[in-house]
């Protein structure tokens, strides 16, 4: 127990770090997988052990007849049994797979299973573990976890209630949920072999009923579970064996579903209270500028038109509505600085990228071996490239919107954010109250996408600053020109890659890249070569960098595979078995490559005007491969036609969810491939909508994905976002493969005019 | 100025100036969330309504011009009865929603296609559904299509994940 930073707190047995993944390469500097489980177990501890803690949270979701657990879930008398999710589910499907995997521990009757959101209240965070339990982590031991960006934010934002880094199942799942539903059945037998007076070992468990074959007496858990809620549960419950698993790994339909196709479903925009006004909001255009001045008399004299409010960086009107707030923003001429910014642009940052990497001078290093000594060796062949990735917007389909009421020195908020708990210490920052003094409650959200974090959200303070400034509700929603031109974008990137060859195989390699934020102990390097470095030069521009699905691993993902096949084509070799001969002998790596080229007929010819191209990246310990096959329109665009993705995440716990996700994310991959790109200009960007900002439609789209899951039962993996990563360089290596012309910059479409 | 039309089958009558959009007096007039708003540029299709049974983007569209007309939202899809109607219950099947904010912008465009064409070929759905989807749903959207079209009753995705 040698990475338990805490030893004060007793980690159950399965917590134990797994053995030490071997990996030659570039080196992860982290202990991923032991890491991951121990913080995992650290949670539950704290969780279990804190009484205080577990009661308030009891006390929050129970009541009424319904007995509560463990502040994760509640028996009705009718067998009812509610969990409680303290993620939020922004369409990835986590509420569902979560109840899923705590049901199945339960032998609860899947019917009667309903799922909430849990309340935004310290009872579902973790308190003590986020005083006691983060602080203590060491860098390295930290950046195993979650993407730095994520890590950052959390450092910053504890308490700790956040959904991100594909962590709900692989962490919340298989910690809490699981040992939650085993903890409450064991329960649930105590007290029915104490009832019906027989000895435990005698009774089963099924669809919600403890049963004495022997007598033939049953109860019912909604009989059993105000008993059950009065004993402690243990904290080392014995779980399931993957044969005895019923739910876990059954493609069970989604419970949000029918609320979003009969549009009853109710989105933080969507939000009313009685007296309500709706407020919009511009802030400067140049990100770092401020509001220099604005006259206010055109905005109110729009009718419906109440307020003008100016904040320190942007104007906001208040109407009766968000279209008179929008005409009476619209009449409105604020005068904004621009922050000393007015020399950004997207080419200025690209060269200085590039010279802070001709500098030489990096801010972290991976890898292992001797690089410049392989490079230097005789009868090498080198190889180089350098790649430009644009700032990506997250794009979400509903744009930020918050409610807020401020009354009697308390403030509400409604809407929808990746952290309920650091959304309440941001608005009470914002106004100078105490956290206690807001409350935030959670709605359903139009996407997130790593757009979500409060720590990257300014809404959270303009939502706060406008409330405490009128004596009504006010909803703030933010156009989609807002939305564009303000977003926390996948940070705009540049890398070298360097490689030597000798007998057609890579005898080192070195990827530089300057971007803001470290990749290093985030992205795995998966193959096996001798030598290996991989430097990053930190560049920080004007924007805020946010976590864009799957983070650091597209960019990341793109050079690297897209690098593969260059050096594939350099040894004159295909570029499947190229991949194949730098991956490990019987890995999971291989296994995955395997299947995709064998379910996508990697060998068997294609129709004229049609390329191929793979890629494989691991992200959030699970490892994906794709295979797309795309055309050239007439107008020069791309098409893909087919596109396969082979997963192995360990465990799939809903496959029906997982394959939408993993083909969600394919495709959201093949968007921002074609045609996606946010744009610096004298500081500002320069799209500002869905027009000049094209999102991927449906004809553009491969008609289906090919999904295949291999379940290794490897540690389980996240889903929601390691779908995207590997889209991206397949279509840059099926067009390359098909014209010859590798792309090196994205998005492919700018080339194509170019 | 008081503007009227029918929404869903029953009269209605805002009080909004000539040039609100249809999409703003549907949410926050008569409060009828179902129908979302997402650019204000008719570019991404998450505000689709019938006006007269013709697919129109509401977010660009005056309430003044929809004057005495009839307009459906997804609210009004459903049958009297409560029933879904066959595409609803085709996105239920095929488990189309993820985050679920385009979608009733989606059905409300794959409603007209099947009202236009009966059964659309994948060309036709092509060309008809270009709602946007950030959460890349679109297989299963032209799944769901096809499904809510075809003779027998869709089947669930769950049938047709082969490896679920």
């Amino acid at each position: 127990m040698a990475d338990n930073p805490n030893p004060d707190i007793d980690l159950p047995e399965a917590a134990a770090p797994a053995a030490k993944p071997k990996r030659r390469g570039i080196k992860r500097r982290i202990f991923l997988a032991g890491s991951a489980l121990v913080v995992g177990g650290g949670i539950f501890g704290v969780w279990w052990t804190d009484s205080s803690v577990k009661a308030r949270g009891n006390a929050l979701i129970g009541g009424d007849g319904k007995p509560a657990f463990g502040s994760v879930m509640t028996i009705a008398e009718d067998d009812t049994v509610t969990v409680f999710s303290p993620h939020i589910d922004f369409g990835q499907g986590s509420h569902t797979a979560l109840a899923q995997m705590l049901a199945d521990e339960l032998d609860a009757n899947w019917g009667k299973v309903t799922i909430e959101q849990a309340p935004a209240d310290l009872a579902f965070a973790n308190a003590s573990l986020a005083k006691g339990f983060l602080p203590t982590m060491t860098g390295d031991f930290v950046a195993g976890l979650l993407p730095d960006a994520v890590i950052g934010m959390m450092a910053r934002s504890m308490p700790l209630m956040i959904t991100g880094g594909s962590s709900a199942i692989r962490f919340t799942g298989e910690i809490a949920m699981r040992r939650t539903g085993a903890a409450v059945r064991a329960a649930l037998i105590a007290e029915a072999a104490d009832r019906l007076g027989v000895p435990e070992s005698e009774l089963t468990t099924a669809d919600s009923v403890v049963t004495h074959a022997k007598s033939g007496k049953s109860l019912r858990y909604g009989e059993l579970a105000a008993g059950a809620a009065e004993r402690s549960l243990s904290s080392d419950p014995v779980l399931k064996t993957r044969d005895q698993w019923k739910l876990i790994g059954k493609g069970v339909e989604r419970r949000d579903i029918p609320s979003k196709v009969d549009g009853s479903a109710v989105y933080g925009i969507d939000f009313t209270l009685p007296e309500m006004r709706v407020a919009t909001i511009a802030a400067a255009p140049v990100r770092g500028g401020k509001l220099e001045s604005v006259d206010e008399a055109p905005a109110l004299a729009v009718k419906g038109v109440e307020k003008v409010i100016k904040l320190p960086d942007a104007v906001v009107v208040v109407g009766s509505g968000y279209w008179p707030a929008t005409k009476g923003l619209q009449a409105l001429a604020p005068k904004f600085s621009d922050g000393g910014h007015a020399a950004v642009s997207t080419p200025a940052i690209y060269a200085a990228q590039a010279k802070l990497i001709a500098g030489g001078k990096a801010d972290n290093e991976g890898g292992s071996g001797d690089v410049d000594g392989a490079f230097k060796a005789a009868g090498v062949k080198m190889v180089e490239a350098e790649y430009r990735v644009p700032f990506l917007h997250h794009a979400m389909m509903e744009p930020f919107a918050l409610t807020g009421h401020f009354k009697d020195g308390k403030l509400t908020i409604w809407g929808g954010l990746q952290d309920p708990l650091s959304t309440r210490a941001k608005a009470a920052k914002a106004i100078g109250l105490e956290m206690e003094d807001v409350t935030f409650v959670p709605m359903i959200m139009g996407g997130g996408f790593g757009r979500r974090f409060p720590d990257i959200v300014e809404i959270i303070d303009q939502i706060a600053l406008v409330a405490k400034q009128v004596p009504y509700p006010v909803k703030l929603v933010w156009s989609r020109e807002q939305e564009v031109t303000h977003g926390s974008y996948r940070p705009q990137s540049l890398a070298k890659l360097s490689a030597s060859l000798k007998d057609g195989a890579i005898t080192a390699m070195r990827i530089d890249y300057a971007q803001s934020g470290n990749a290093e102990g985030e992205v795995p390097f998966i193959y096996n070569l001798p030598a290996t470095s991989r430097r990053h030069f930190a560049y920080q521009s004007n924007q805020i960098d946010g976590p864009w699905r799957s983070v650091n691993a597209t960019q990341l993902g793109f050079y690297t595979e897209s690098f593969m096949d260059e050096l594939a084509l350099a040894a004159g070799e295909d570029p499947y078995k190229f991949r194949r001969k730098h991956l490990a002998e019987g890995s999971r790596y291989l296994k995955v490559l395997d299947e995709v080229a064998k379910r996508s007929g990697w060998d068997t010819p294609l129709p004229e005007g049609v390329g191929r191209g793979i890629a494989i990246v691991e992200s959030f310990d699970t490892i994906v491969a794709e295979v797309v096959e795309a055309t050239l329109k007439e107008d020069g665009s791309p098409k893909v036609l087919r596109a396969f993705a082979v997963v192995d995440c360990g465990t799939t716990v809903n496959p029906l969810n997982a394959e939408a996700q993993i083909a969600g994310g394919l495709i959201m991959g093949l968007s921002s491939a074609i045609g996606e790109a946010v744009t610096l200009d004298k500081g500002a960007v320069v799209q500002s909508n869905y027009s000049d900002y094209p999102i991927l439609k449906l004809a553009d789209a491969p008609p289906a994905v090919d999904v295949h899951f291999l379940d290794s039962g490897a540690k389980t993996g996240g889903i929601g976002e390691p779908g995207l990563p590997p889209a991206t360089p397949a279509l840059a290596n099926a067009l390359a493969s098909l014209t010859g012309k590798r792309i090196r910059n994205l998005p492919i479409l700018t080339q194509a005019k170019a | 100025m008081a503007i009227a039309f029918s929404v869903n089958g029953k009269p209605v009558s805002v009080e909004a100036d000539a040039d609100t959009p249809l999409l703003w007096a549907l949410r926050d007039d008569l409060g009828l969330t179902g129908t979302k708003f997402g650019c204000g540029i008719a570019a991404c299709g998450a505000c689709s309504v019938h006006v007269d049974g013709n697919l129109t983007r509401s977010c660009s569209v005056p309430v003044s011009e929809v004057a005495g007309k009839a307009v459906t939202t997804i609210e009004g899809l459903k049958a009297a009865d409560g029933t879904l109607h066959k595409v609803q219950q085709a996105w239920i099947a095929a488990q189309v929603p993820q985050c679920g904010y385009c979608q009733s912008g989606q059905i409300m465009a794959a409603v007209a296609l099947i009202e236009k064409v009966g059964t659309p070929s994948d060309a036709q759905i092509d060309e008809a559904m270009t709602n946007i989807c950030r959460c890349g749903t679109y297989p299963r959207i032209r799944k769901a299509v096809l499904a809510a079209t075809s003779a027998a009753a869709a089947v669930p995705a769950a049938a047709q994940t082969g490896d679920a």
